[in-house]
Protein backbone atom coordinates (compact mmCIF):
# COMPACT_ATOMS: atom_id res chain seq x y z
CA UNK A 1 0.00 0.00 0.00
CA UNK A 2 1.40 3.35 -0.57
CA UNK A 3 1.43 6.34 0.96
CA UNK A 4 -0.97 8.38 -0.96
CA UNK A 5 -2.76 7.35 -3.52
CA UNK A 6 -4.92 9.20 -5.99
CA UNK A 7 -7.43 8.14 -7.94
CA UNK A 8 -8.74 9.14 -10.87
CA UNK A 9 -8.91 12.55 -9.57
CA UNK A 10 -10.35 15.70 -11.30
CA UNK A 11 -11.21 19.26 -10.52
CA UNK A 12 -13.24 21.16 -12.99
CA UNK A 13 -13.61 24.87 -12.94
CA UNK A 14 -16.72 25.06 -15.25
CA UNK A 15 -15.58 23.68 -18.63
CA UNK A 16 -12.20 24.14 -17.38
CA UNK A 17 -10.44 20.78 -16.84
CA UNK A 18 -7.65 21.58 -14.30
CA UNK A 19 -7.47 18.17 -13.11
CA UNK A 20 -8.23 15.46 -16.14
CA UNK A 21 -8.85 12.07 -14.12
CA UNK A 22 -5.27 12.01 -12.47
CA UNK A 23 -4.02 8.55 -11.04
CA UNK A 24 -0.59 8.46 -9.01
CA UNK A 25 0.80 7.21 -5.73
CA UNK A 26 3.31 8.31 -3.70
CA UNK A 27 5.46 5.62 -1.55
CA UNK A 28 7.03 6.48 1.51
CA UNK A 29 10.02 7.60 1.95
CA UNK A 30 10.36 8.51 -1.32
CA UNK A 31 10.88 12.34 -3.14
CA UNK A 32 8.34 12.52 -5.84
CA UNK A 33 8.60 16.23 -8.19
CA UNK A 34 5.48 17.30 -9.70
CA UNK A 35 6.42 19.67 -12.71
CA UNK A 36 4.65 20.99 -15.54
CA UNK A 37 4.14 24.69 -17.21
CA UNK A 38 2.26 27.13 -15.58
CA UNK A 39 -1.55 26.49 -15.25
CA UNK A 40 -0.87 22.55 -15.31
CA UNK A 41 -2.66 21.96 -12.75
CA UNK A 42 -0.22 21.06 -10.02
CA UNK A 43 -1.37 23.23 -7.07
CA UNK A 44 -4.62 22.83 -7.65
CA UNK A 45 -3.57 19.07 -6.81
CA UNK A 46 -2.17 19.84 -3.72
CA UNK A 47 -5.33 21.87 -3.09
CA UNK A 48 -7.67 18.85 -3.72
CA UNK A 49 -5.01 16.31 -2.28
CA UNK A 50 -4.46 18.32 0.99
CA UNK A 51 -8.21 19.76 1.47
CA UNK A 52 -8.26 23.60 0.37
CA UNK A 53 -10.92 22.60 -2.31
CA UNK A 54 -12.90 19.66 -2.77
CA UNK A 55 -12.42 17.49 -6.18
CA UNK A 56 -14.82 16.99 -8.50
CA UNK A 57 -14.53 13.32 -8.60
CA UNK A 58 -11.91 10.67 -7.88
CA UNK A 59 -10.63 9.82 -4.70
CA UNK A 60 -7.74 10.62 -2.69
CA UNK A 61 -6.18 7.89 -0.17
CA UNK A 62 -3.96 8.37 2.82
CA UNK A 63 -2.04 5.95 5.43
CA UNK A 64 -5.18 3.67 3.01
CA UNK A 65 -8.15 5.86 4.33
CA UNK A 66 -10.36 7.98 2.10
CA UNK A 67 -9.20 11.39 3.07
CA UNK A 68 -10.92 12.76 -0.38
CA UNK A 69 -12.73 16.22 0.68
CA UNK A 70 -11.55 16.24 4.43
CA UNK A 71 -11.06 19.71 5.56
CA UNK A 72 -7.58 20.82 5.92
CA UNK A 73 -7.56 20.93 9.31
CA UNK A 74 -8.53 16.95 9.38
CA UNK A 75 -6.01 16.15 6.74
CA UNK A 76 -2.71 18.45 8.88
CA UNK A 77 -3.97 16.06 11.69
CA UNK A 78 -3.76 12.71 9.62
CA UNK A 79 -0.18 14.00 9.14
CA UNK A 80 0.01 15.66 5.38
CA UNK A 81 1.37 19.26 5.05
CA UNK A 82 1.47 21.25 2.71
CA UNK A 83 3.13 24.95 1.57
CA UNK A 84 2.32 27.56 0.10
CA UNK A 85 3.67 29.06 -3.46
CA UNK A 86 3.02 32.11 -1.98
CA UNK A 87 4.39 32.10 1.16
CA UNK A 88 1.07 33.04 4.14
CA UNK A 89 2.88 33.96 7.16
CA UNK A 90 0.89 35.49 10.35
CA UNK A 91 2.99 38.56 9.67
CA UNK A 92 1.70 40.48 13.37
CA UNK A 93 3.59 37.06 15.02
CA UNK A 94 7.08 36.55 15.67
CA UNK A 95 8.94 34.44 13.45
CA UNK A 96 9.01 31.87 16.45
CA UNK A 97 5.45 32.08 17.15
CA UNK A 98 4.26 31.71 13.68
CA UNK A 99 6.23 28.10 14.50
CA UNK A 100 4.44 27.66 17.30
CA UNK A 101 1.50 27.57 15.92
CA UNK A 102 2.31 24.44 13.66
CA UNK A 103 4.17 22.76 16.97
CA UNK A 104 0.82 23.22 18.82
CA UNK A 105 -0.93 20.66 17.15
CA UNK A 106 0.27 17.84 19.43
CA UNK A 107 1.38 19.79 22.50
CA UNK A 108 -1.16 21.85 24.69
CA UNK A 109 1.31 23.39 26.64
CA UNK A 110 3.38 26.56 25.49
CA UNK A 111 6.75 25.81 27.03
CA UNK A 112 7.31 22.18 24.82
CA UNK A 113 5.90 23.67 21.86
CA UNK A 114 8.60 26.40 22.03
CA UNK A 115 11.49 24.37 21.90
CA UNK A 116 10.08 22.14 19.47
CA UNK A 117 9.77 25.03 17.31
CA UNK A 118 13.22 26.40 18.09
CA UNK A 119 14.37 22.78 16.85
CA UNK A 120 12.79 23.21 13.98
CA UNK A 121 14.02 26.92 13.14
CA UNK A 122 17.32 25.62 13.76
CA UNK A 123 16.91 22.59 11.01
CA UNK A 124 15.74 25.49 8.74
CA UNK A 125 18.27 28.14 9.61
CA UNK A 126 16.24 30.52 10.68
CA UNK A 127 17.06 30.64 14.61
CA UNK A 128 18.56 34.26 14.82
CA UNK A 129 15.84 35.91 13.56
CA UNK A 130 12.96 34.02 15.85
CA UNK A 131 11.88 37.04 17.94
CA UNK A 132 11.57 39.42 14.79
CA UNK A 133 8.00 39.89 13.25
CA UNK A 134 7.54 37.22 9.96
CA UNK A 135 6.35 40.20 7.68
CA UNK A 136 9.50 41.67 7.90
CA UNK A 137 11.29 38.48 6.82
CA UNK A 138 12.38 38.48 3.01
CA UNK A 139 11.15 35.99 0.63
CA UNK A 140 13.60 33.45 1.36
CA UNK A 141 12.94 34.05 4.91
CA UNK A 142 9.36 33.51 4.46
CA UNK A 143 9.27 30.01 2.40
CA UNK A 144 12.09 28.74 4.95
CA UNK A 145 9.46 30.07 8.11
CA UNK A 146 6.66 28.09 6.08
CA UNK A 147 8.72 25.13 5.65
CA UNK A 148 9.18 25.32 9.72
CA UNK A 149 5.53 25.77 10.20
CA UNK A 150 4.39 23.00 8.65
CA UNK A 151 7.77 20.83 9.63
CA UNK A 152 6.60 21.87 13.45
CA UNK A 153 3.11 20.07 13.31
CA UNK A 154 5.31 16.62 12.50
CA UNK A 155 4.03 15.67 9.19
CA UNK A 156 4.61 12.19 7.22
CA UNK A 157 4.20 13.67 3.70
CA UNK A 158 4.94 16.94 3.02
CA UNK A 159 4.08 18.81 0.07
CA UNK A 160 6.01 21.70 -1.23
CA UNK A 161 4.45 24.14 -3.32
CA UNK A 162 7.38 26.36 -5.73
CA UNK A 163 9.59 26.05 -2.00
CA UNK A 164 12.65 27.28 -4.27
CA UNK A 165 10.60 30.01 -6.37
CA UNK A 166 12.52 33.26 -6.17
CA UNK A 167 15.42 32.35 -4.49
CA UNK A 168 19.16 32.80 -5.39
CA UNK A 169 21.64 30.70 -6.70
CA UNK A 170 22.99 30.86 -3.08
CA UNK A 171 19.54 30.67 -0.97
CA UNK A 172 18.78 27.30 -3.33
CA UNK A 173 22.11 25.78 -2.39
CA UNK A 174 21.20 26.34 1.10
CA UNK A 175 17.34 24.90 1.06
CA UNK A 176 18.43 22.01 -1.18
CA UNK A 177 20.48 21.13 1.98
CA UNK A 178 17.52 21.78 4.76
CA UNK A 179 15.22 19.91 2.49
CA UNK A 180 18.26 16.42 2.61
CA UNK A 181 17.90 17.06 6.25
CA UNK A 182 13.93 16.95 6.32
CA UNK A 183 13.70 14.18 4.07
CA UNK A 184 16.98 12.46 6.79
CA UNK A 185 14.50 12.89 9.41
CA UNK A 186 11.87 10.54 7.77
CA UNK A 187 9.71 12.94 5.74
CA UNK A 188 8.13 11.72 2.76
CA UNK A 189 8.21 14.66 0.07
CA UNK A 190 6.07 16.04 -2.95
CA UNK A 191 7.96 19.11 -4.84
CA UNK A 192 6.14 20.71 -7.19
CA UNK A 193 8.98 22.89 -8.76
CA UNK A 194 10.06 24.96 -11.36
CA UNK A 195 13.82 25.38 -10.42
CA UNK A 196 14.90 22.50 -12.44
CA UNK A 197 18.01 22.24 -9.98
CA UNK A 198 16.17 21.11 -7.08
CA UNK A 199 13.84 18.67 -9.39
CA UNK A 200 17.72 16.95 -10.11
CA UNK A 201 19.45 16.97 -7.23
CA UNK A 202 15.96 15.66 -4.52
CA UNK A 203 13.60 13.84 -6.47
CA UNK A 204 13.96 10.28 -7.79
CA UNK A 205 11.02 9.90 -9.96
CA UNK A 206 9.02 12.76 -11.75
CA UNK A 207 5.55 13.26 -13.20
CA UNK A 208 4.97 15.68 -15.95
CA UNK A 209 1.75 17.46 -16.11
CA UNK A 210 0.19 19.64 -18.89
CA UNK A 211 -3.18 20.59 -19.50
CA UNK A 212 -4.44 18.98 -16.21
CA UNK A 213 -2.97 15.20 -17.64
CA UNK A 214 0.04 13.33 -16.89
CA UNK A 215 1.86 13.51 -19.59
CA UNK A 216 4.77 11.10 -18.60
CA UNK A 217 6.27 9.89 -15.38
CA UNK A 218 10.21 8.60 -15.36
CA UNK A 219 13.66 8.82 -13.31
CA UNK A 220 14.69 12.97 -13.48
CA UNK A 221 17.26 11.98 -16.03
CA UNK A 222 14.97 10.74 -18.94
CA UNK A 223 11.98 13.08 -18.11
CA UNK A 224 14.48 15.74 -19.65
CA UNK A 225 15.18 14.23 -22.58
CA UNK A 226 11.33 13.06 -23.49
CA UNK A 227 9.75 14.32 -26.53
CA UNK A 228 6.22 15.06 -24.60
CA UNK A 229 8.21 16.98 -22.15
CA UNK A 230 9.59 19.21 -24.18
CA UNK A 231 6.72 19.60 -26.60
CA UNK A 232 4.59 20.83 -23.12
CA UNK A 233 7.16 22.97 -22.24
CA UNK A 234 8.46 24.81 -25.93
CA UNK A 235 6.11 23.15 -28.69
CA UNK A 236 6.01 20.77 -30.85
CA UNK A 237 8.51 22.26 -33.37
CA UNK A 238 11.13 21.98 -30.42
CA UNK A 239 10.31 17.90 -29.73
CA UNK A 240 11.29 16.13 -32.92
CA UNK A 241 14.83 17.98 -33.03
CA UNK B 1 12.94 34.96 30.84
CA UNK B 2 12.60 34.31 34.68
CA UNK B 3 13.84 37.13 35.96
CA UNK B 4 11.22 39.28 33.64
CA UNK B 5 8.81 37.02 34.93
CA UNK B 6 9.49 38.01 38.54
CA UNK B 7 9.55 41.22 38.04
CA UNK B 8 6.22 41.33 36.23
CA UNK B 9 4.84 39.48 39.28
CA UNK B 10 6.37 42.15 41.65
CA UNK B 11 4.42 44.74 39.72
CA UNK B 12 1.47 43.21 39.29
CA UNK B 13 1.70 42.57 43.42
CA UNK B 14 2.25 46.10 44.12
CA UNK B 15 -0.40 47.06 41.59
CA UNK B 16 -2.83 44.76 43.54
CA UNK B 17 -1.86 46.09 47.10
CA UNK B 18 -2.01 49.77 45.86
CA UNK B 19 -5.79 49.04 44.41
CA UNK B 20 -6.36 47.34 47.61
CA UNK B 21 -5.60 50.53 49.38
CA UNK B 22 -6.94 52.96 47.21
CA UNK B 23 -10.45 53.23 49.17
CA UNK B 24 -8.76 53.55 52.04
CA UNK B 25 -6.87 56.55 51.48
CA UNK B 26 -9.27 58.02 49.50
CA UNK B 27 -12.20 59.48 50.97
CA UNK B 28 -15.87 60.01 49.33
CA UNK B 29 -18.04 58.15 47.28
CA UNK B 30 -17.52 59.46 43.88
CA UNK B 31 -13.54 58.93 43.16
CA UNK B 32 -14.55 55.18 44.05
CA UNK B 33 -17.70 55.13 42.00
CA UNK B 34 -15.36 56.27 38.76
CA UNK B 35 -12.68 53.85 40.03
CA UNK B 36 -15.90 51.34 39.55
CA UNK B 37 -16.25 52.45 36.16
CA UNK B 38 -12.49 51.83 35.02
CA UNK B 39 -12.28 48.08 36.31
CA UNK B 40 -15.74 47.65 34.76
CA UNK B 41 -14.40 48.86 31.36
CA UNK B 42 -11.16 47.81 31.65
CA UNK B 43 -13.01 44.33 32.51
CA UNK B 44 -15.23 44.53 29.08
CA UNK B 45 -12.44 46.16 26.83
CA UNK B 46 -10.17 43.25 28.05
CA UNK B 47 -13.51 40.74 27.08
CA UNK B 48 -14.17 42.48 23.52
CA UNK B 49 -10.05 42.36 23.24
CA UNK B 50 -10.33 38.52 22.67
CA UNK B 51 -12.49 38.55 19.87
CA UNK B 52 -11.39 42.15 18.61
CA UNK B 53 -7.88 42.49 19.20
CA UNK B 54 -6.85 38.53 18.97
CA UNK B 55 -9.35 36.45 16.68
CA UNK B 56 -9.54 39.27 15.00
CA UNK B 57 -13.63 40.18 14.78
CA UNK B 58 -14.37 43.37 15.82
CA UNK B 59 -17.83 43.00 17.27
CA UNK B 60 -19.73 46.22 17.62
CA UNK B 61 -22.69 44.42 19.48
CA UNK B 62 -21.11 43.70 22.82
CA UNK B 63 -23.91 45.12 24.47
CA UNK B 64 -26.12 42.70 23.65
CA UNK B 65 -24.36 39.66 26.06
CA UNK B 66 -23.47 42.76 28.83
CA UNK B 67 -27.21 43.46 28.51
CA UNK B 68 -28.38 39.64 28.70
CA UNK B 69 -26.26 39.21 31.82
CA UNK B 70 -27.58 42.13 33.64
CA UNK B 71 -30.98 41.54 32.58
CA UNK B 72 -30.96 37.85 33.60
CA UNK B 73 -29.22 39.03 37.34
CA UNK B 74 -32.06 41.64 37.50
CA UNK B 75 -34.77 39.26 36.23
CA UNK B 76 -33.72 36.58 38.82
CA UNK B 77 -33.83 39.00 41.90
CA UNK B 78 -36.74 40.47 41.70
CA UNK B 79 -39.05 37.89 40.13
CA UNK B 80 -37.21 34.54 41.76
CA UNK B 81 -35.53 36.29 44.77
CA UNK B 82 -32.77 34.54 43.71
CA UNK B 83 -29.14 36.39 45.18
CA UNK B 84 -27.16 37.89 42.20
CA UNK B 85 -24.28 36.29 43.32
CA UNK B 86 -26.01 33.15 41.52
CA UNK B 87 -27.53 35.60 39.44
CA UNK B 88 -24.69 37.04 37.75
CA UNK B 89 -23.06 33.33 37.32
CA UNK B 90 -26.27 32.35 35.40
CA UNK B 91 -26.39 35.84 33.49
CA UNK B 92 -23.35 34.72 32.39
CA UNK B 93 -23.09 31.26 31.49
CA UNK B 94 -26.60 33.00 29.61
CA UNK B 95 -24.49 35.53 27.79
CA UNK B 96 -21.86 32.63 26.85
CA UNK B 97 -24.85 30.74 25.34
CA UNK B 98 -25.91 33.45 24.01
CA UNK B 99 -22.70 33.89 22.52
CA UNK B 100 -22.85 30.11 21.03
CA UNK B 101 -26.13 30.74 18.90
CA UNK B 102 -25.53 33.38 17.56
CA UNK B 103 -21.50 32.71 16.74
CA UNK B 104 -22.67 29.61 14.52
CA UNK B 105 -23.93 31.90 11.97
CA UNK B 106 -21.90 35.41 12.61
CA UNK B 107 -18.25 33.83 12.99
CA UNK B 108 -18.12 32.65 9.42
CA UNK B 109 -17.88 36.48 8.37
CA UNK B 110 -15.22 38.87 8.54
CA UNK B 111 -14.24 42.07 8.31
CA UNK B 112 -17.67 44.72 7.78
CA UNK B 113 -19.48 42.29 7.38
CA UNK B 114 -19.32 40.30 11.02
CA UNK B 115 -19.12 44.06 12.64
CA UNK B 116 -22.65 44.28 10.94
CA UNK B 117 -23.80 41.23 12.02
CA UNK B 118 -22.90 42.35 15.65
CA UNK B 119 -24.73 45.51 15.55
CA UNK B 120 -27.41 44.00 14.55
CA UNK B 121 -27.83 41.50 17.40
CA UNK B 122 -27.48 44.33 20.02
CA UNK B 123 -30.06 46.35 18.98
CA UNK B 124 -32.65 43.40 18.42
CA UNK B 125 -32.30 42.95 21.46
CA UNK B 126 -32.60 46.19 22.64
CA UNK B 127 -35.56 46.60 20.87
CA UNK B 128 -37.42 42.97 21.76
CA UNK B 129 -36.88 43.94 25.51
CA UNK B 130 -38.13 47.35 25.08
CA UNK B 131 -41.16 45.98 24.14
CA UNK B 132 -41.52 42.68 26.49
CA UNK B 133 -43.58 43.10 28.98
CA UNK B 134 -42.28 39.98 31.04
CA UNK B 135 -38.77 41.67 32.01
CA UNK B 136 -40.25 45.29 32.48
CA UNK B 137 -40.79 46.10 28.87
CA UNK B 138 -39.23 50.17 28.28
CA UNK B 139 -39.11 51.00 32.03
CA UNK B 140 -37.38 47.48 32.75
CA UNK B 141 -36.63 46.04 36.54
CA UNK B 142 -35.55 47.42 39.72
CA UNK B 143 -33.90 45.91 42.40
CA UNK B 144 -35.55 45.91 46.10
CA UNK B 145 -33.75 48.20 48.31
CA UNK B 146 -32.36 45.75 51.00
CA UNK B 147 -28.98 46.17 52.23
CA UNK B 148 -27.24 42.98 52.74
CA UNK B 149 -24.32 41.06 51.10
CA UNK B 150 -26.77 38.39 50.13
CA UNK B 151 -28.65 40.91 47.36
CA UNK B 152 -25.45 42.82 47.00
CA UNK B 153 -27.21 46.10 47.79
CA UNK B 154 -24.57 48.13 49.76
CA UNK B 155 -25.20 52.41 51.20
CA UNK B 156 -21.50 52.98 50.46
CA UNK B 157 -19.78 52.47 47.23
CA UNK B 158 -17.03 50.43 48.96
CA UNK B 159 -18.07 46.96 49.00
CA UNK B 160 -18.82 47.10 45.13
CA UNK B 161 -15.43 48.69 44.71
CA UNK B 162 -13.76 45.03 46.08
CA UNK B 163 -16.25 43.15 44.48
CA UNK B 164 -15.41 45.26 41.25
CA UNK B 165 -11.85 44.82 42.18
CA UNK B 166 -12.07 40.91 42.45
CA UNK B 167 -13.54 40.57 39.27
CA UNK B 168 -11.00 42.62 37.29
CA UNK B 169 -8.46 40.28 38.65
CA UNK B 170 -10.64 37.24 37.56
CA UNK B 171 -11.07 38.66 34.39
CA UNK B 172 -7.10 39.51 33.87
CA UNK B 173 -6.19 36.41 34.81
CA UNK B 174 -8.69 34.64 32.94
CA UNK B 175 -8.35 36.50 30.09
CA UNK B 176 -4.56 36.05 30.04
CA UNK B 177 -4.39 31.98 31.22
CA UNK B 178 -6.17 31.61 27.43
CA UNK B 179 -4.30 34.16 25.66
CA UNK B 180 -1.15 33.10 26.49
CA UNK B 181 -1.69 29.66 26.40
CA UNK B 182 -2.28 27.70 23.31
CA UNK B 183 -5.57 29.29 22.25
CA UNK B 184 -3.99 32.71 21.81
CA UNK B 185 -1.52 31.55 19.78
CA UNK B 186 -4.27 29.89 17.76
CA UNK B 187 -6.26 33.45 17.96
CA UNK B 188 -3.36 35.15 16.49
CA UNK B 189 -3.03 32.68 13.56
CA UNK B 190 -6.57 33.17 12.41
CA UNK B 191 -6.35 36.74 12.65
CA UNK B 192 -3.34 36.65 9.98
CA UNK B 193 -4.47 34.16 7.82
CA UNK B 194 -7.35 32.22 8.72
CA UNK B 195 -6.77 29.17 5.82
CA UNK B 196 -3.36 29.07 6.33
CA UNK B 197 -3.82 28.46 10.13
CA UNK B 198 -6.77 25.49 9.01
CA UNK B 199 -3.66 24.24 6.86
CA UNK B 200 -1.70 23.80 9.99
CA UNK B 201 -4.34 21.97 11.61
CA UNK B 202 -5.93 24.77 13.93
CA UNK B 203 -9.62 24.10 13.87
CA UNK B 204 -10.89 27.52 13.36
CA UNK B 205 -14.42 27.68 13.56
CA UNK B 206 -14.07 25.76 17.05
CA UNK B 207 -10.90 28.18 18.31
CA UNK B 208 -13.18 30.99 16.95
CA UNK B 209 -16.03 30.41 19.27
CA UNK B 210 -14.23 29.49 22.06
CA UNK B 211 -12.64 33.02 22.22
CA UNK B 212 -16.26 34.14 21.34
CA UNK B 213 -18.06 32.52 24.67
CA UNK B 214 -14.82 33.14 26.69
CA UNK B 215 -15.86 36.77 25.76
CA UNK B 216 -19.51 36.69 26.23
CA UNK B 217 -19.64 35.02 29.25
CA UNK B 218 -17.10 37.64 31.20
CA UNK B 219 -19.19 40.26 29.48
CA UNK B 220 -22.51 38.78 30.83
CA UNK B 221 -20.85 38.90 34.10
CA UNK B 222 -19.94 42.44 34.16
CA UNK B 223 -23.74 42.86 33.01
CA UNK B 224 -24.85 41.26 36.24
CA UNK B 225 -22.33 43.32 38.40
CA UNK B 226 -23.07 46.59 36.77
CA UNK B 227 -27.45 45.74 37.24
CA UNK B 228 -27.35 45.40 41.03
CA UNK B 229 -24.46 48.14 41.36
CA UNK B 230 -26.67 50.45 39.62
CA UNK B 231 -29.45 48.16 41.02
CA UNK B 232 -32.14 48.78 38.03
CA UNK B 233 -31.88 47.90 34.65
CA UNK B 234 -33.79 49.16 31.30
CA UNK B 235 -33.06 48.16 27.81
CA UNK B 236 -31.19 51.54 26.82
CA UNK B 237 -29.54 51.25 29.86
CA UNK B 238 -27.66 48.10 29.15
CA UNK B 239 -28.35 47.47 25.25
CA UNK B 240 -26.98 50.60 24.19
CA UNK B 241 -24.72 50.45 21.25
CA UNK B 242 -22.73 53.40 22.86
CA UNK B 243 -22.02 50.12 25.13
CA UNK B 244 -20.49 48.32 22.77
CA UNK B 245 -18.58 51.12 21.07
CA UNK B 246 -17.01 52.14 25.05
CA UNK B 247 -15.36 48.73 24.98
CA UNK B 248 -14.00 48.80 21.50
CA UNK B 249 -13.26 52.67 22.33
CA UNK B 250 -11.19 51.56 25.88
CA UNK B 251 -9.44 48.52 23.90
CA UNK B 252 -8.02 50.21 20.85
CA UNK B 253 -7.46 53.62 22.22
CA UNK B 254 -5.38 51.18 25.02
CA UNK B 255 -3.56 48.70 22.20
CA UNK B 256 -5.51 46.54 20.75
CA UNK B 257 -4.40 43.06 20.73
CA UNK B 258 -2.47 43.60 24.15
CA UNK B 259 -3.58 42.42 27.91
CA UNK B 260 -2.84 45.59 29.45
CA UNK B 261 -3.96 47.59 26.62
CA UNK B 262 -7.68 47.80 27.76
CA UNK B 263 -7.23 48.53 31.39
CA UNK B 264 -4.57 51.33 30.29
CA UNK B 265 -7.50 52.69 27.86
CA UNK B 266 -10.07 52.72 30.75
CA UNK B 267 -7.94 53.94 33.32
CA UNK B 268 -7.84 57.36 30.76
CA UNK B 269 -10.70 57.29 28.92
CA UNK B 270 -13.00 56.85 32.06
CA UNK B 271 -11.55 59.59 34.25
CA UNK B 272 -11.56 61.62 31.18
CA UNK B 273 -15.38 61.46 30.68
CA UNK B 274 -15.72 62.19 33.83
CA UNK B 275 -13.62 64.73 34.36
CA UNK B 276 -15.12 67.10 30.89
CA UNK B 277 -18.80 65.95 32.11
CA UNK B 278 -18.19 67.98 35.47
CA UNK B 279 -16.32 70.47 34.19
CA UNK B 280 -18.23 71.47 30.83
CA UNK B 281 -21.51 69.32 31.14
CA UNK B 282 -23.47 71.77 33.06
CA UNK B 283 -23.59 74.16 30.39
CA UNK B 284 -25.87 71.56 28.46
CA UNK B 285 -24.15 72.46 25.25
CA UNK B 286 -21.61 68.98 24.85
CA UNK B 287 -19.15 70.64 25.11
CA UNK B 288 -17.68 67.67 27.60
CA UNK B 289 -18.58 65.45 24.79
CA UNK B 290 -16.42 67.36 21.93
CA UNK B 291 -13.26 67.27 24.33
CA UNK B 292 -13.93 64.01 25.27
CA UNK B 293 -14.18 63.33 21.52
CA UNK B 294 -11.37 65.55 20.38
CA UNK B 295 -8.66 63.29 22.66
CA UNK B 296 -9.80 60.58 21.03
CA UNK B 297 -9.32 61.61 17.46
CA UNK B 298 -5.75 63.01 18.52
CA UNK B 299 -5.26 59.42 19.98
CA UNK B 300 -5.93 57.84 17.08
CA UNK B 301 -3.84 59.87 14.43
CA UNK B 302 -0.81 60.86 16.57
CA UNK B 303 -1.02 57.35 18.18
CA UNK B 304 -2.51 54.69 16.05
CA UNK B 305 -1.12 51.54 18.06
CA UNK B 306 -2.98 52.85 20.95
CA UNK B 307 -1.31 54.58 23.89
CA UNK B 308 0.71 51.08 24.81
CA UNK B 309 2.75 51.61 21.76
CA UNK B 310 4.43 54.30 23.28
CA UNK B 311 5.48 52.21 25.62
CA UNK B 312 6.63 49.42 23.44
CA UNK B 313 8.54 52.15 20.86
CA UNK B 314 11.22 52.87 23.81
CA UNK B 315 10.87 48.36 25.06
CA UNK B 316 12.22 45.66 24.35
CA UNK B 317 10.14 43.23 21.99
CA UNK B 318 7.95 40.90 23.28
CA UNK B 319 9.31 37.34 23.63
CA UNK B 320 12.69 38.40 23.92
Amino acid sequence: MALLEVRDLTKAFGGLLANDHLSFDVEEGEVLALIGPNGAGKTTLFNCITGQSRPTSGTVAFHGRDITGRAPSATARAGLMRTFQIPRSFTQMSVLDNVMVGALLWERRVGPARERASSVLEMVGLEDRRYVPAGSLNVAGRKRLGLARALATRPTLLLLDEVAGGLNPTEVEALLQVLDRIHGSGVTLVLVEHVLEVVMRMARRVLVLDYGRLIAEGAPGDIVHDDRVIEAYLGRRHAAG
Amino acid sequence: MVSARARNLALLGALVALLIAFPFVVRGAYPKQVAILVLLYGALGSAWNVVGGYVGRISLGHAAFFGIGAYVTMWLMTAQHITPWIGMAVGSLGAAGLALLIGWPTLRLKGHYFAMATIALGEVLRIVFNDWAFVGGASGLEAPIHVSWATLTFRSQTPYYFIALAFAVLTAGLVAFYVEGKAGYYWQAIRGDESAAASLGVDTARYKMNGLVLSAGVTGLWGGFFAVHVGFVNPDSVFDILISVQMVLVAVLGGIGSLVGPWLGALILLPLGELTRVALGGSGRGVDLLLYALVIVLITVLQPGGILALWRRHGTPRGS
